[in-house]
């Protein structure tokens, strides 16, 4: 799991027929001192962030398993939303 | 997945024999302004994409998560045309890299 942090949308209407009610955000990954580490990425969200929230996320081919379809090509998705950090 | 163009065709009849019917496309990958970067991909379309269309590529063994793709020896797919995007925090990169 990665931290990360909405920075915009992304709409996309010809998409993966599996793929069609799902939103997908535009995510920096950032570390716990919310720096930004990499580059942005586009997640599949399945909690309903929004810009500007910290979330965290999960990738490769477990990303398919928060969605209710049993095979859908989505190598990230949003899982959580963040409310603190201590470290 | 990564945000991509899609600048090109590749054709090759001598290839894995899963590989038959699948449409290769040269994707490079794009920053948040749309400008070009070096790297890209040859992806497999699963959604019709075309030349110069701004497409979303999943990579890695979610690629095999399609209908065409599955069980079959593919890294990278495009399961996405972009119609928009809106990136409102973008100052907020900006400001960290500067």
């Amino acid at each position: 799991m990665f931290l990360g942090k909405v920075i915009g949308n992304v709409w996309a209407t010809r998409k993966y027929e599996t793929l069609k009610s799902f939103k997908m955000l535009f995510v920096q990954p950032i570390n716990a001192q919310n720096e930004n580490v990499g580059e942005p990425i586009i997640a599949v969200d399945t909690v309903g962030a929004g810009t500007g929230e910290t979330i965290f996320y999960i990738t490769a081919s477990e990303a398919v398993i928060p969605l209710p379809v049993d095979m859908a090509p989505v190598d990230a998705s949003i899982v959580g939303i963040v409310d603190s950090i201590n470290t | 997945m990564f945000l991509g163009k899609v600048i090109g065709t590749v054709w090759a009849t001598r290839k894995d024999e899963n590989l038959v019917g699948a449409k290769f496309l040269i994707v490079r990958h794009l920053d948040l302004e749309l400008n070009e970067k070096d790297n890209f991909v040859v992806a497999v379309d699963s959604v019709g994409a075309g030349e110069g269309e701004v497409v979303l590529v999943a990579t890695g063994s979610s690629s095999r998560q399609t209908h065409f793709t599955q069980n079959k020896p593919v890294d990278a797919v495009i399961m996405a045309i972009v119609d928009k995007l809106d990136v409102p925090l973008k100052e907020l990169l900006e400001q960290q890299e500067s």
